[in-house]
This record gives C-alpha cells, structure tokens and sequence, in this order.
C-alpha cells in the first residue's frame, strides 16, 4: 500500500471497540468475527483497536496481529471508499483476468493491493469469487462485472467515481 | 407459525401446503442466485411485480424467486409455470411481453428460449436442454424450484420428513448404518466414507462433541457449493441436524466463505426459519434432543478448507494445520471430538435417510456411489453446474452435457480438483466420474471444478499459475510447503520466460515428490499435482519452452509476438483506437501495423478484431 497517503489515523473510538467485543460476549474464540465487524466499520484495521481488543479479550497482541495478517479480508492500512476486485481463479485467468488487473492497475496508476492517494480506490487481486461461468468477473462494492474486457475498464472505473460523487452530494 | 411438535404435525402441513398448492395456477419463477444477479436478475423480479400489479394479475399468478439453476452464462434465467417454460438471458424490456403472452396466454416468446450454440435448435422446457437432460439432478434437484428464504417451500417438497423420521423412528446406530450402506463418501474431495467417519466421532472419548458444515469453497474454479448453500440451505441444515443426533453433538458450525455473501445471507435465514419451527434448537421436534448451528464467516484463506486449519479458525485462530496423525474426529474443535463435512455431503444425507441407502448406491460405480456435482466452465460451450452419476465418462461431461469446445477447438486438457488436482489429457477421456480412478490418474476430484482447456491454454503456464496460488495461499508453517512451492513457482517462472533448461525439469520433478511426501497438511501434499501431471502428460510442452524457447499456444508472453495478418485485415481501425500503448499503426482502409517495440502484449486488438486479423506468432530475435 506504498501509494497510500501515510494514514491519518482518526482518533481512537474505544467504546465503539469495546461495544463490538462487548457484543460478542468477549469471547477469545469470536475474535475474528470482531475483527471483521471492526474492518467494516472503519475499511481496514487501525492500530489502536488491535491493541484494544488484545486487552479486552486478554489475548496477547502478537496472537490478534497474526490473525489480522493471516486472513486476507483484513486490512492493516486504509482501503478505497471503492475496492476494485479482479478474479483471478483459474476460469477467470484462462479467460484473460489477469489481463483486467493490468488494465484497471494502468487506469488507476496503482498496483494490485494498493490504494490510490485519494482513498477513492483499492485494487485487490482475489482467487475465485464463485461467478465463473460470468468470466473473467470484476466486483466493484458488491456490484458483479461479467465477461470483463481490459476496454471496457476505464468505462466502469468513470461511471462508479461519477455516482460517488453523487452519493455525496 | 409455532413449532412442530411431532412427524404427524409436519406431515399434515406439509399436505396442507400440497393442497393449497394450485399446480395449474401461472408461476414466474426468477433466478437470484449470484450467477443471474449480477447480470441483472433483480431488475428483472422488480418489472415482474409491477407489470403484474399493473395488469391486475396479482391474483392470478404467482412470483416466486428461487436460487441458482447452475447455468449462470445464460442468466437471468426465469421459467414460466405451469408450462416450465424456460428463458434466458431475460431483461426488464422483455418482462410485459412474457407476463401477457406467456404467463397468462401459454404462449412461447421465441427470441427467449435457450439455443444450442452448435446447432441452434431451441428448447422449450429445462428439461429439454441438452446440458440438464443428461443431467442426474439429486443435490442440485431442488435448486430453482424453491425459494430458499420461505421454509415452507422447502417443506412442501418434503423437507424436514428425514430429520422427524430420524428423531422419532431411528436409533443414533441405525442412521450411521444407513449412511454406512448408501456408500456415501465425503463430496468436499478426498472421499472418505462418511459412515465411518460418523461412527468415528460417535465413539470417540470427549464431551462436548461437534459438527461442523465446511462451505469453505476456496478453489478456483468451483461454485457447486456457493449454488447450493444459496439455493437450497435448509437441505444443510436438515442433513447436519441428522448427523448431530447420530453422533451425538448438540451444537455445530456452517463455515462459510466471506465472498459468498448471499450464501450467508440465505443460510441465517435458513437457521432463524429453522429454529422457529422447530427443526433447530431445544427439544426438536419434541424428541428431547437439542441442536443448534452457529455461522462462521471464513476470512479468505484458501487453507481454511483443510479441516485442522478450519478448526482453528472457528476457534478464533491463525488457520494453520496441524499434524494429520491427530484426527479432528478425536481433537477437533477445543480439542473435543468434531465431525466436519462438505455441505454437498450433508445435503446428501436428508436424501439418503428419505429414500434408503439403496436408493443412493444404485448408481455410481463399486467404489464411488450416488452422484458427483462439478462446476464445469473454462473453454466450454456450455458453462454451468452438472451433477452425474459416479462413473458417467469424462469424455459425455464435456460434450454432451458441455456441448463441446469454445470455437470448436481441441481439448487439450481437463483440470480437475483445483490447485490440489491435476490435469487429465484428452486421451483419457474416457475415465469415468470416480474418486480413486481421477486419483489414479494424477488428479482428484477435489470439490467439484473441473477446468476445461483447450489448445489456446499452456500447459507450463497453468502448472505456474496454480503454483503461483499456491505460495501465495501457504501457510507458511511448514519449510517443505512454505520453501518449495515458491521454489518450484521461480523455476516454472523462468521457464515460461524462455530461461529454462532440461535440467530445470528434473528439479520440478524432485522437488515435487518432496514436497508432496513431506508437507504437513493436504495443501502442500497436493500442491505439486498439476507440476506432476502435467509433466507426466504434456512433457513436449515444457521441452518446446526450455529447448526450442517456443510456446506452442502462444500464451507465455516473453515467447510470442503478436502480428496484423494482410490478408485479413480490413483497416477498420478499432484495434488502433483501443490499444492502450499506441503500438499500432496504419491509414484508415489499409493493412495496419503492429510495433513490436511499442506493443506490451495485452491482447486488447485481438479481442476486439471482428475479422480474426491479429494472430499470436513465436517470437523470432
């Protein structure tokens, strides 16, 4: 995530930490499921819930952070508002998948797993998403692209920034 | 609706459900499965609730949605009942017409029906279609009949009759001799008999026991399992709750994939559903005995498939294996004995406790019973999800049910069992669906993808992707897998990059046999299978690499070079206008050019080129 603007970390919201782990009876074995709920919350994992929830469940802190390293639905640096994923499972990589990623990785100036300094987008590479008769697949925030082509790349990346824009209007 | 107190109580719903039912009464059924979603599927639910509203049919007809059909390329899949009548590829635009022709009138919308793309002749009905007529649907049966978020559908088809009989007719030993007799053997991949892993758990020492439904479907190239848990999950549920009472367990997991979204989403309202009428929870069915299932959300580890890591992930850990000479079965979860299977197998149990062990075993081969389920896709005309009889032939697979090759190519090879499987040459084809005869040959039948490829596809290439996974999917715990995998992925690398040498072979081929004799877990145990198959069946194609520097289908970029051909090309100029690295020059109307210096290879003018004119070359210095 060389690309990332360095963090800005927002100030720490302990009790919105608290109330997750409170949530899931601070149970040591629900760690990963707190770990997701605060992943959805803030798009990757700050530091200062890492060390949170260590203290609160009482698991030492190199256990959380392996855990938090291990799995790849969890991030350690700021994600896009949109995050770009390419399938690469193999139906996807016989049909020219990786042939998307180097498109959408050309249009956005970023590498696979990197983050444009704008937060805007994140590009993840990711190993069969189940859609494969729709190959090669792109999913942009739930939204599924089938058949993709490296041409019709930069199209999508314009229409999906365009409605964010609106969104926030 | 309060909880079912006994068997009678759900049989005589389930007539009532039966009665109500009118058959003759006009249904819309639309897929919203993720295969028909994303190509649009919602809309499509959405214009038939207005465009019935707005023609005053609401009581007249009947909308439904249901989950996946399994053939996702041609969707948003709908069919018309009482009729069956089946479209696909159906949009918004279509949707009055269908509803005023076809749901009301019976009349066929020609331009909807499913045509074969070789021949072009046209089916009415799913069951008319060449890729479900040579179908033996038993899992997926139900799949796009019922609406997998209104129990009642499911019971209406008979759900939950096997877990009453079960509850309230069958000791815990004779449902494990059932499931001893169908044959039955564990449909995740490695095919280990279920009964006996069953009994297994039941007698082994340790209290609390468990059960656990692996929905891990972390291998590209498979979707049977994300269809299933979206499509029909009470038939899970049922079978897991079988299980439970069998063994002994009074609580289990689902664990399901974070990238099936919907699947979960389905399977929550499966448990809420089941527990409220009480097919899960305290006293089921008034039996006294007590199950319920809880969801756990994978965190994208292919490991986590791998039952030991799976262990370890439900209980909030890294999902690294552990040695195999303890078994789950013994020290599974917080080390008390746990019984995993894939959700394929535990849908098969409901089935086999409803139909007899016979019913099952009376197809399939003497040592594979029942049915197997793959998700075919890769160069095939018919992509999709197909369910055969164990020992139907490869070779019917892919062209009776698959229709063929893309392009009306050759096959140059099957993939089957993921990044654990191998690849299984055209001469044997005619190999039937079995687990130890895919075994024999170098693949496994893995959780059910199977990858076709055609003479576009390079064979070094493949064994380098799935390497390419793999190192990356490793754990990491142990150095044969963690070391030898990424070893094997540098040398396979160089290869397709025209550096290798004969030497290099013998290397794969070592490291290989190590790694498979060494590693820890299935992961690294299997890892070197495509390596190993592939050398074993397309050798020539790794000699053409390292010897002649030549790739022969032309993919292996550092070894192609990519040409306009003058007699083909009509100077349209699309290709000119779309490559991205403006490596292509020519006047409108003329033969254009490609400059090699400038060209980076994408294939973006190949896709594009209506008249076949850019070819792939060997590359000449």
């Amino acid at each position: 995530m060389t690309n990332a603007q360095s963090p800005v970390e927002p100030m720490p919201e302990y009790d919105r930490v608290d109330q997750i782990v409170e949530r899931n009876n601070c149970k040591r074995s629900a760690l990963i499921p707190i770990l997701q709920e605060i992943e959805s919350v803030y798009n990757y994992l700050p530091t200062w819930a890492l060390r949170r929830v260590s203290e609160k469940l009482g698991v030492p802190l190199i256990q959380v952070c392996g855990v938090a390293s291990f799995y790849d639905a969890f991030h350690l640096t700021p994600t896009g508002e949109h995050i770009v994923r390419v399938c690469l499972g193999t139906a996807c990589y016989l049909k020219g998948g990786s042939r998307v990623l180097e498109s959408v990785e050309k249009e956005l100036g970023i590498k696979d797993g990197e983050t444009t300094s704008d937060l805007k987008f994140s590009v993840q590479s990711v190993r069969c998403l189940g859609a494969c008769a729709l190959a090669p697949v792109m999913v942009i925030s739930q939204q599924y692209f089938d058949k993709m082509m490296p041409m019709k790349v930069n199209k999508i990346l314009k229409q999906v920034q365009s409605r964010s824009g609106k969104d926030q209007e | 609706m309060g909880k079912i107190k006994n068997k009678q109580a759900l049989v005589t719903l389930q007539k009532s459900l039966l009665q109500q039912r009118d058959l003759s009464k006009p249904c819309a059924r639309v897929c919203v499965g993720t295969g028909c979603r994303a190509r649009g599927s919602l809309n499509v639910l959405k214009s038939f609730e207005d465009e019935i509203k707005k023609q005053g049919l609401a009581s007249k007809a009947d909308l439904k949605q249901t989950g996946c059909h399994g053939f996702c390329e041609k969707g948003p899949v709908v069919v018309i009942g009482p009729e069956e009548t089946f479209y696909s590829e159906v949009e918004s635009a279509d949707v009055p017409e269908i509803v005023s022709e076809t749901l009301m009138k019976g009349k066929i919308v020609d331009r909807l029906l499913y045509a074969e793309p070789v021949t072009g002749r046209k089916s009415v009905c799913e069951h008319d279609i060449p890729f479900y007529k040579k179908q033996t649907r038993r899992i997926l049966f139900n799949n796009g009949k019922i609406d997998p978020t209104n129990i009642l559908d499911y019971i209406t088809v008979g759900g939950y009759l096997a877990l009453a009989k079960t509850v309230t007719e069958m000791s815990s030993e004779e449902v494990i001799s059932v499931i001893d007799k169908s044959g039955l053997r564990g449909l995740g991949g490695a095919g280990f008999p279920t009964g006996r892993k069953w009994r297994s758990t039941r007698t082994a020492v340790g209290d609390p026991k468990f059960v656990v439904g692996n929905g891990d479907e972390g291998d590209p190239g498979a979707f049977s399992d994300r269809s299933l848990m979206e499509a029909n999950p009470h038939s899970i549920l049922e079978g897991m709750t079988i299980g439970a009472y069998a063994i002994g367990a009074n609580s289990g997991f689902l664990y399901v994939r974070a990238e099936y979204p919907l699947a979960l989403k389905h399977l929550q309202i499966a448990i809420e559903q089941s527990k409220e009428y009480g097919f899960l929870g305290d006293n089921i069915l008034a039996s006294g005995f007590n199950f319920n299932v809880d969801i756990a959300r994978g965190g994208g580890a292919f490991v986590c498939g791998e039952s030991s890591a799976l262990v370890a992930s439900i209980e909030g850990k890294m999902g690294e294996p552990r040695a195999k000479y303890i078994h789950t079965v013994e020290k599974g979860l917080w080390n008390k004995p746990t019984n995993l299977n894939n959700v394929k197998t535990w849908a098969c149990v409901p089935l086999i406790i409803g139909n007899g062990a016979n019913w099952y075993s009376e197809i399939g081969t003497k040592e594979s019973k029942g049915t197997a389920v793959f998700s075919l896709v890769g160069k095939i005309n018919n992509t999709g999800l197909v369910e055969v009889s164990m020992g139907t032939p490869l070779k019917r697979i892919v062209y009776d049910i698959g229709g063929g090759i893309l392009g009306n190519r050759r096959l140059k090879a099957l993939q089957t069992g993921g990044p654990s499987g191998g690849c299984i040459p055209e001469e044997l084809l005619d190999l039937p669906v079995d687990f130890d005869e895919l075994n024999k040959a170098g693949s496994m039948m893995g959780s059910g993808g199977m990858i076709v490829m055609d003479e576009y596809t390079c064979m070094v290439d493949v064994a380098r992707y799935f390497l390419d996974f793999l190192q990356y999917e490793s754990c990491g715990k142990c150095v044969p897998c963690r070391e030898g995998i990424k070893r094997m992925l540098e040398i396979t690398t160089n290869i397709t990059k025209g550096h290798g040498t004969k030497e290099d072979m013998d290397l794969l081929q070592e490291m290989a046999e190590t790694i498979r004799d060494f590693s820890l877990c299935g992961l690294g145990q299997t890892a070197p299978n495509t390596v190993l198959s592939t050398l074993r069946y397309f050798r020539k194609e790794y000699e053409a690499h390292v010897i002649e520097k030549r790739c022969p289908a032309g993919v292996c970029k550092a070894l192609i070079q990519y040409t306009i051909l003058k007699e083909k090309c009509t100077g349209c100029g699309v290709c000119k206008a779309l490559c991205p690295s403006q490596a292509i020059q020519g006047e409108p109307k003329k033969t254009h050019i490609i400059d090699m210096a400038k060209c980076v290879k994408c294939n973006a003018c190949r896709d594009v080129c209506k008249f076949e004119a850019v070819a792939v070359k060997q590359k000449v210095d």
